[in-house]
Protein backbone atom coordinates (compact mmCIF):
# COMPACT_ATOMS: atom_id res chain seq x y z
CA UNK A 1 0.00 0.00 0.00
CA UNK A 2 1.31 3.40 -0.63
CA UNK A 3 0.80 7.20 1.11
CA UNK A 4 -2.54 8.18 -0.64
CA UNK A 5 -2.70 12.01 1.19
CA UNK A 6 -1.56 13.49 4.22
CA UNK A 7 -2.88 11.84 7.36
CA UNK A 8 -1.54 11.73 11.16
CA UNK A 9 -1.25 9.24 14.50
CA UNK A 10 -0.76 9.50 17.69
CA UNK A 11 0.09 12.28 20.37
CA UNK A 12 2.79 14.36 22.13
CA UNK A 13 1.90 12.47 25.56
CA UNK A 14 4.96 10.84 27.38
CA UNK A 15 5.18 7.32 25.96
CA UNK A 16 3.55 8.18 22.63
CA UNK A 17 4.77 9.00 19.49
CA UNK A 18 3.02 11.34 16.84
CA UNK A 19 3.37 10.18 13.23
CA UNK A 20 3.12 12.32 10.35
CA UNK A 21 2.79 10.83 6.52
CA UNK A 22 2.60 12.42 2.89
CA UNK A 23 2.66 11.35 -0.25
CA UNK A 24 6.29 11.84 -1.84
CA UNK A 25 7.89 9.93 -5.03
CA UNK A 26 11.51 8.61 -5.07
CA UNK A 27 11.57 7.07 -1.62
CA UNK A 28 10.86 7.15 1.98
CA UNK A 29 12.51 10.31 3.15
CA UNK A 30 12.12 10.09 7.16
CA UNK A 31 12.62 12.42 9.69
CA UNK A 32 12.87 11.75 13.02
CA UNK A 33 12.76 13.79 16.51
CA UNK A 34 13.20 11.87 19.62
CA UNK A 35 13.42 12.69 23.38
CA UNK A 36 15.78 9.67 24.12
CA UNK A 37 17.51 10.14 20.48
CA UNK A 38 20.78 9.62 21.77
CA UNK A 39 19.89 5.92 23.73
CA UNK A 40 17.08 4.95 21.13
CA UNK A 41 17.25 6.75 17.63
CA UNK A 42 18.52 3.98 15.54
CA UNK A 43 16.08 1.49 16.86
CA UNK A 44 13.28 3.70 16.49
CA UNK A 45 14.37 4.43 13.09
CA UNK A 46 14.89 0.89 12.40
CA UNK A 47 11.37 0.26 13.89
CA UNK A 48 9.70 3.26 11.75
CA UNK A 49 11.56 1.74 8.06
CA UNK A 50 10.61 -1.99 9.21
CA UNK A 51 7.01 -1.46 9.38
CA UNK A 52 6.83 0.89 6.63
CA UNK A 53 8.58 -1.88 4.71
CA UNK A 54 6.09 -4.53 5.61
CA UNK A 55 2.93 -2.25 4.83
CA UNK A 56 4.49 -2.34 1.44
CA UNK A 57 5.19 1.78 1.80
CA UNK A 58 8.11 2.59 -0.88
CA UNK A 59 7.37 6.69 -1.37
CA UNK A 60 6.63 9.51 0.92
CA UNK A 61 7.55 11.40 3.72
CA UNK A 62 7.02 10.09 7.10
CA UNK A 63 7.53 12.42 10.34
CA UNK A 64 7.96 11.13 13.73
CA UNK A 65 8.16 12.68 16.75
CA UNK A 66 9.05 10.77 19.56
CA UNK A 67 8.26 11.01 22.86
CA UNK A 68 9.50 7.85 24.49
CA UNK A 69 7.14 5.18 22.92
CA UNK A 70 7.91 1.47 22.94
CA UNK A 71 8.10 -0.47 19.38
CA UNK A 72 5.10 -1.20 19.97
CA UNK A 73 3.76 1.93 19.95
CA UNK A 74 5.92 2.78 17.10
CA UNK A 75 4.36 0.59 15.10
CA UNK A 76 0.72 1.04 16.05
CA UNK A 77 1.18 4.60 15.06
CA UNK A 78 2.80 4.35 12.02
CA UNK A 79 0.49 1.77 10.99
CA UNK A 80 -2.43 4.10 11.84
CA UNK A 81 -1.11 6.88 9.71
CA UNK A 82 -0.10 4.89 6.85
CA UNK A 83 -3.70 3.15 6.61
CA UNK A 84 -5.70 6.53 7.26
CA UNK A 85 -3.56 8.11 4.32
CA UNK A 86 -5.27 5.28 2.27
CA UNK A 87 -9.12 5.41 4.03
CA UNK A 88 -8.39 1.45 5.10
CA UNK A 89 -8.16 1.97 9.04
CA UNK A 90 -12.07 1.89 10.20
CA UNK A 91 -12.62 -2.07 8.89
CA UNK A 92 -11.42 -4.87 7.55
CA UNK A 93 -8.14 -4.38 8.64
CA UNK A 94 -4.96 -7.09 8.34
CA UNK A 95 -4.79 -8.09 11.42
CA UNK A 96 -1.96 -10.53 12.26
CA UNK A 97 -1.17 -10.00 8.06
CA UNK A 98 0.60 -6.60 7.55
CA UNK A 99 -0.37 -5.39 10.65
CA UNK A 100 1.77 -7.47 13.26
CA UNK B 1 4.01 -12.36 19.87
CA UNK B 2 2.35 -13.28 23.24
CA UNK B 3 0.60 -16.42 23.37
CA UNK B 4 -1.88 -16.54 26.31
CA UNK B 5 -3.30 -19.35 27.80
CA UNK B 6 -6.85 -20.26 27.64
CA UNK B 7 -9.15 -18.20 29.24
CA UNK B 8 -10.45 -19.66 32.55
CA UNK B 9 -14.28 -19.07 32.56
CA UNK B 10 -14.57 -19.05 36.24
CA UNK B 11 -11.55 -17.84 38.07
CA UNK B 12 -11.17 -15.37 40.73
CA UNK B 13 -12.05 -11.54 39.35
CA UNK B 14 -12.14 -8.93 42.55
CA UNK B 15 -10.98 -6.23 40.75
CA UNK B 16 -11.46 -5.32 36.97
CA UNK B 17 -9.26 -2.35 36.41
CA UNK B 18 -10.78 0.05 33.43
CA UNK B 19 -7.52 1.27 30.84
CA UNK B 20 -7.70 3.51 27.87
CA UNK B 21 -6.48 1.46 24.66
CA UNK B 22 -5.68 4.58 22.96
CA UNK B 23 -2.81 5.67 26.14
CA UNK B 24 0.39 3.61 25.27
CA UNK B 25 1.67 5.45 29.03
CA UNK B 26 -1.26 3.57 30.77
CA UNK B 27 -1.16 0.79 29.35
CA UNK B 28 2.35 -0.50 28.79
CA UNK B 29 2.09 -1.28 32.76
CA UNK B 30 -0.87 -2.34 33.73
CA UNK B 31 0.00 -5.87 34.95
CA UNK B 32 2.22 -4.32 37.74
CA UNK B 33 -0.40 -3.04 39.72
CA UNK B 34 -1.91 -6.57 40.69
CA UNK B 35 -5.92 -6.39 39.65
CA UNK B 36 -7.10 -9.50 38.91
CA UNK B 37 -8.24 -8.14 35.43
CA UNK B 38 -7.61 -5.31 33.29
CA UNK B 39 -10.08 -3.67 31.10
CA UNK B 40 -8.85 -2.13 28.03
CA UNK B 41 -11.29 0.33 27.07
CA UNK B 42 -12.29 0.96 23.11
CA UNK B 43 -15.80 2.60 24.15
CA UNK B 44 -16.29 5.75 26.65
CA UNK B 45 -12.47 6.76 27.09
CA UNK B 46 -11.45 6.87 23.66
CA UNK B 47 -12.31 10.10 21.61
CA UNK B 48 -15.18 9.11 18.20
CA UNK B 49 -11.99 9.90 15.84
CA UNK B 50 -9.40 8.27 17.58
CA UNK B 51 -11.24 5.02 17.62
CA UNK B 52 -9.49 3.50 14.93
CA UNK B 53 -5.94 4.32 16.06
CA UNK B 54 -7.02 2.91 19.64
CA UNK B 55 -7.30 -0.74 17.95
CA UNK B 56 -3.96 -0.62 16.74
CA UNK B 57 -2.36 0.32 20.06
CA UNK B 58 -4.67 -2.58 21.34
CA UNK B 59 -3.48 -4.73 18.81
CA UNK B 60 0.06 -4.34 19.74
CA UNK B 61 -0.36 -4.44 23.69
CA UNK B 62 -2.44 -7.48 23.45
CA UNK B 63 0.51 -9.61 21.12
CA UNK B 64 3.71 -7.69 22.41
CA UNK B 65 3.07 -7.18 26.40
CA UNK B 66 3.08 -10.10 28.83
CA UNK B 67 0.18 -9.36 31.32
CA UNK B 68 1.05 -12.50 33.42
CA UNK B 69 -1.63 -14.00 34.73
CA UNK B 70 -3.89 -10.60 35.09
CA UNK B 71 -6.77 -11.43 32.61
CA UNK B 72 -7.28 -8.91 29.65
CA UNK B 73 -10.73 -8.05 28.83
CA UNK B 74 -11.49 -5.69 26.30
CA UNK B 75 -14.38 -3.16 26.47
CA UNK B 76 -16.06 -2.85 22.84
CA UNK B 77 -18.29 -0.26 21.54
CA UNK B 78 -22.06 -0.34 21.63
CA UNK B 79 -23.78 -2.06 19.27
CA UNK B 80 -25.61 1.23 18.04
CA UNK B 81 -22.37 2.03 16.76
CA UNK B 82 -20.16 1.33 13.44
CA UNK B 83 -17.11 0.13 15.41
CA UNK B 84 -18.10 -2.47 17.26
CA UNK B 85 -17.59 -5.09 14.41
CA UNK B 86 -13.72 -4.27 14.01
CA UNK B 87 -13.99 -4.19 17.44
CA UNK B 88 -14.39 -7.71 18.11
CA UNK B 89 -12.00 -8.76 15.01
CA UNK B 90 -9.08 -6.75 16.49
CA UNK B 91 -10.34 -8.74 19.98
CA UNK B 92 -10.19 -11.91 18.89
CA UNK B 93 -6.87 -11.38 16.51
CA UNK B 94 -5.22 -9.96 19.34
CA UNK B 95 -6.12 -13.33 21.91
CA UNK B 96 -8.08 -10.86 24.25
CA UNK B 97 -9.26 -13.27 27.39
CA UNK B 98 -12.35 -11.85 26.70
CA UNK B 99 -15.13 -9.16 25.65
CA UNK B 100 -17.32 -6.90 27.38
CA UNK B 101 -20.37 -5.89 25.51
CA UNK B 102 -21.39 -2.17 26.51
CA UNK B 103 -24.84 -1.42 27.08
CA UNK B 104 -26.43 -4.71 26.74
CA UNK B 105 -30.32 -5.04 26.93
CA UNK B 106 -31.42 -8.50 25.91
CA UNK B 107 -29.81 -12.09 25.12
CA UNK B 108 -29.87 -10.98 21.72
CA UNK B 109 -27.23 -8.51 22.14
CA UNK B 110 -25.18 -11.34 23.78
CA UNK B 111 -25.94 -13.81 20.65
CA UNK B 112 -24.72 -11.18 18.11
CA UNK B 113 -21.67 -10.42 19.40
CA UNK B 114 -21.02 -14.13 19.86
CA UNK B 115 -21.95 -14.95 16.56
CA UNK B 116 -19.04 -12.51 14.98
CA UNK B 117 -16.78 -13.38 18.06
CA UNK B 118 -17.15 -17.23 15.88
CA UNK B 119 -16.60 -15.50 12.61
CA UNK B 120 -13.44 -13.69 13.86
CA UNK B 121 -11.88 -16.65 15.18
CA UNK B 122 -12.61 -18.61 12.71
CA UNK B 123 -11.03 -15.54 10.34
CA UNK B 124 -7.97 -15.63 12.80
CA UNK B 125 -7.65 -19.28 13.29
CA UNK B 126 -8.19 -18.83 16.98
CA UNK B 127 -9.96 -22.22 18.40
CA UNK B 128 -13.32 -21.57 18.40
CA UNK B 129 -14.83 -21.03 22.11
CA UNK B 130 -11.94 -19.61 23.10
CA UNK B 131 -12.58 -15.90 23.39
CA UNK B 132 -14.98 -15.29 26.66
CA UNK B 133 -18.10 -12.92 27.22
CA UNK B 134 -19.80 -10.24 29.59
CA UNK B 135 -21.92 -8.06 29.70
CA UNK B 136 -22.71 -4.76 31.33
CA UNK B 137 -26.03 -3.65 31.65
CA UNK B 138 -26.64 -0.02 32.03
CA UNK B 139 -30.31 0.38 31.55
CA UNK B 140 -32.96 -0.53 33.18
CA UNK B 141 -34.20 -2.69 30.52
CA UNK B 142 -31.01 -4.62 30.71
CA UNK B 143 -31.67 -5.28 34.46
CA UNK B 144 -35.01 -6.20 33.85
CA UNK B 145 -33.47 -8.76 31.09
CA UNK B 146 -30.72 -9.65 33.36
CA UNK B 147 -31.26 -13.76 33.53
CA UNK B 148 -32.14 -14.06 29.62
CA UNK B 149 -28.72 -12.30 29.29
CA UNK B 150 -27.05 -14.25 32.04
CA UNK B 151 -28.47 -17.15 30.45
CA UNK B 152 -27.64 -16.24 26.57
CA UNK B 153 -24.24 -17.87 26.46
CA UNK B 154 -21.97 -20.59 27.56
CA UNK B 155 -19.13 -17.89 26.78
CA UNK B 156 -20.52 -15.35 29.28
CA UNK B 157 -18.64 -15.48 32.49
CA UNK B 158 -20.71 -12.69 34.29
CA UNK B 159 -22.61 -9.26 34.19
CA UNK B 160 -21.96 -5.83 35.25
CA UNK B 161 -23.88 -2.81 36.65
CA UNK B 162 -22.65 0.72 34.57
CA UNK B 163 -23.58 2.99 37.40
CA UNK B 164 -23.75 6.33 35.45
CA UNK B 165 -25.68 4.92 32.60
CA UNK B 166 -27.76 3.75 34.61
CA UNK B 167 -28.42 6.43 37.12
CA UNK B 168 -29.23 8.72 34.54
CA UNK B 169 -31.86 6.59 33.31
CA UNK B 170 -33.05 6.35 36.63
CA UNK B 171 -33.50 9.96 36.92
CA UNK B 172 -31.45 9.94 40.14
CA UNK B 173 -27.95 9.92 41.49
CA UNK B 174 -25.08 8.89 43.59
CA UNK B 175 -26.83 7.88 47.19
CA UNK B 176 -24.16 7.11 49.89
CA UNK B 177 -26.51 4.72 51.49
CA UNK B 178 -26.56 2.85 47.93
CA UNK B 179 -30.42 3.44 47.74
CA UNK B 180 -30.17 4.71 44.45
CA UNK B 181 -29.32 1.34 43.07
CA UNK B 182 -30.08 -1.16 45.23
CA UNK B 183 -32.97 -2.74 43.58
CA UNK B 184 -30.86 -3.10 40.19
CA UNK B 185 -28.04 -4.49 42.08
CA UNK B 186 -30.06 -7.13 43.94
CA UNK B 187 -32.09 -7.99 40.75
CA UNK B 188 -28.72 -8.96 38.75
CA UNK B 189 -26.98 -10.46 41.25
CA UNK B 190 -30.33 -13.02 41.43
CA UNK B 191 -30.00 -13.46 38.18
CA UNK B 192 -26.51 -14.30 38.02
CA UNK B 193 -26.81 -16.46 40.92
CA UNK B 194 -29.58 -18.22 38.67
CA UNK B 195 -27.83 -18.34 35.44
CA UNK B 196 -24.60 -19.35 37.77
CA UNK B 197 -22.18 -16.90 36.61
CA UNK B 198 -20.41 -14.35 38.51
CA UNK B 199 -21.29 -10.36 38.65
CA UNK B 200 -19.42 -6.85 39.25
CA UNK B 201 -20.40 -4.03 40.98
CA UNK B 202 -20.16 -0.81 39.06
CA UNK B 203 -16.46 2.03 39.76
CA UNK B 204 -16.83 4.54 42.42
CA UNK B 205 -15.43 7.69 40.74
CA UNK B 206 -14.33 10.11 43.34
CA UNK B 207 -11.01 9.22 44.06
CA UNK B 208 -10.84 11.63 46.94
CA UNK B 209 -13.82 9.75 49.26
CA UNK B 210 -11.74 7.33 50.64
CA UNK B 211 -14.65 6.70 53.73
CA UNK B 212 -17.37 6.48 50.84
CA UNK B 213 -15.75 3.98 48.23
CA UNK B 214 -14.99 1.89 51.64
CA UNK B 215 -18.29 1.68 52.24
CA UNK B 216 -19.66 0.61 48.91
CA UNK B 217 -17.28 -2.10 48.82
CA UNK B 218 -18.23 -3.66 52.15
CA UNK B 219 -21.73 -2.96 51.01
CA UNK B 220 -21.24 -5.03 47.77
CA UNK B 221 -19.32 -7.59 49.33
CA UNK B 222 -22.46 -8.34 51.48
CA UNK B 223 -24.68 -8.48 48.60
CA UNK B 224 -22.67 -10.58 47.25
CA UNK B 225 -21.11 -9.96 44.75
CA UNK B 226 -17.99 -11.27 43.01
CA UNK B 227 -15.85 -7.88 42.57
CA UNK B 228 -15.75 -4.34 40.97
CA UNK B 229 -14.76 -2.34 38.57
CA UNK B 230 -12.30 0.44 39.17
CA UNK B 231 -11.00 3.31 37.56
CA UNK B 232 -7.46 3.90 39.36
CA UNK B 233 -4.87 1.19 40.93
CA UNK B 234 -5.31 3.24 44.54
CA UNK B 235 -8.42 1.13 44.71
CA UNK B 236 -7.55 -2.23 44.49
CA UNK B 237 -5.63 -2.90 47.54
CA UNK B 238 -8.69 -2.46 50.07
CA UNK B 239 -11.23 -4.36 47.66
CA UNK B 240 -8.80 -7.30 47.63
CA UNK B 241 -8.70 -6.63 51.56
CA UNK B 242 -12.44 -6.43 51.67
CA UNK B 243 -13.17 -9.12 50.00
CA UNK B 244 -10.66 -11.38 51.71
CA UNK B 245 -12.15 -14.19 54.07
CA UNK B 246 -10.84 -13.36 57.30
CA UNK B 247 -8.45 -15.98 59.26
CA UNK B 248 -11.24 -17.56 61.72
CA UNK B 249 -13.68 -18.09 58.55
CA UNK B 250 -10.90 -20.13 56.85
CA UNK B 251 -9.97 -22.48 59.66
CA UNK B 252 -14.21 -22.89 60.28
CA UNK B 253 -14.40 -23.50 56.37
CA UNK B 254 -10.95 -26.29 56.43
CA UNK B 255 -13.19 -27.85 59.25
CA UNK B 256 -16.01 -28.30 57.53
CA UNK B 257 -15.00 -29.48 54.42
CA UNK B 258 -12.54 -32.18 55.91
CA UNK B 259 -15.28 -33.26 58.30
CA UNK B 260 -18.13 -33.22 55.80
CA UNK B 261 -15.82 -35.76 53.43
CA UNK B 262 -15.04 -37.67 56.51
CA UNK B 263 -18.30 -37.74 57.78
CA UNK B 264 -19.86 -38.33 54.49
CA UNK B 265 -17.60 -41.35 54.21
CA UNK B 266 -19.13 -42.67 56.96
CA UNK B 267 -22.92 -42.00 55.98
CA UNK B 268 -23.48 -39.28 58.32
CA UNK B 269 -25.48 -36.53 56.35
CA UNK B 270 -26.05 -33.78 59.21
CA UNK B 271 -22.67 -33.27 62.22
CA UNK B 272 -21.79 -30.09 64.21
CA UNK B 273 -18.10 -28.39 63.62
CA UNK B 274 -17.10 -26.24 66.49
CA UNK B 275 -20.61 -26.11 67.80
CA UNK B 276 -21.89 -25.77 64.62
CA UNK B 277 -24.58 -27.49 62.47
CA UNK B 278 -23.03 -28.74 59.14
CA UNK B 279 -25.07 -30.63 56.05
CA UNK B 280 -24.33 -30.81 52.68
CA UNK B 281 -25.77 -27.75 51.91
CA UNK B 282 -22.75 -25.70 53.94
CA UNK B 283 -20.37 -27.33 51.64
CA UNK B 284 -20.14 -24.95 48.42
CA UNK B 285 -19.92 -22.18 50.65
CA UNK B 286 -17.13 -23.00 52.21
CA UNK B 287 -15.27 -24.70 49.11
CA UNK B 288 -15.56 -21.59 47.47
CA UNK B 289 -14.39 -19.42 50.81
CA UNK B 290 -10.89 -21.98 50.23
CA UNK B 291 -10.86 -21.42 47.04
CA UNK B 292 -10.87 -17.48 47.73
CA UNK B 293 -8.18 -17.83 50.32
CA UNK B 294 -6.34 -19.75 47.93
CA UNK B 295 -6.33 -17.50 45.44
CA UNK B 296 -5.51 -14.38 48.76
CA UNK B 297 -2.46 -16.61 49.78
CA UNK B 298 -4.17 -17.69 52.97
CA UNK B 299 -4.83 -21.45 52.24
CA UNK B 300 -1.95 -24.07 50.96
CA UNK B 301 -3.94 -27.07 52.06
CA UNK B 302 -5.60 -29.68 49.36
CA UNK B 303 -9.32 -29.50 49.95
CA UNK B 304 -9.56 -27.49 46.85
Amino acid sequence: MQIEKNAMAGTLESSDALVTVEPGEGGVELELSSSVMNQYGRQIRATVLETLDRLGVTQGRVTVVDKGALDCTIKARVECAVLRSCGKSDAGVPWGGVIK
Amino acid sequence: MIKRPKPERFRLRRTMMFMNAQKPGLIKDAYIYGCDSIMLDLEDAVAENQKDAARFSLYHALTTIDYGSTEVIVRINGLDTPHWQEDIRVCVAGGADGIRIAKCESAQDVKTVEAHVEAAEREFGVEVGRTLLMAALESPKGILNAYEICSASDRLFGVAISGGDFRKCMQTKFDPSGVDMLAARGHMLMAARAAGVQCFDTVFTDLDDAEGFEAEVRQNKAMGFDGKSLINPKQIRLVHEVFAPTAKEVAQAEAMVSAFREAAAAGIGVFTVNGKMVDVAFIPGAERTLRLAKACGMYEGDLV
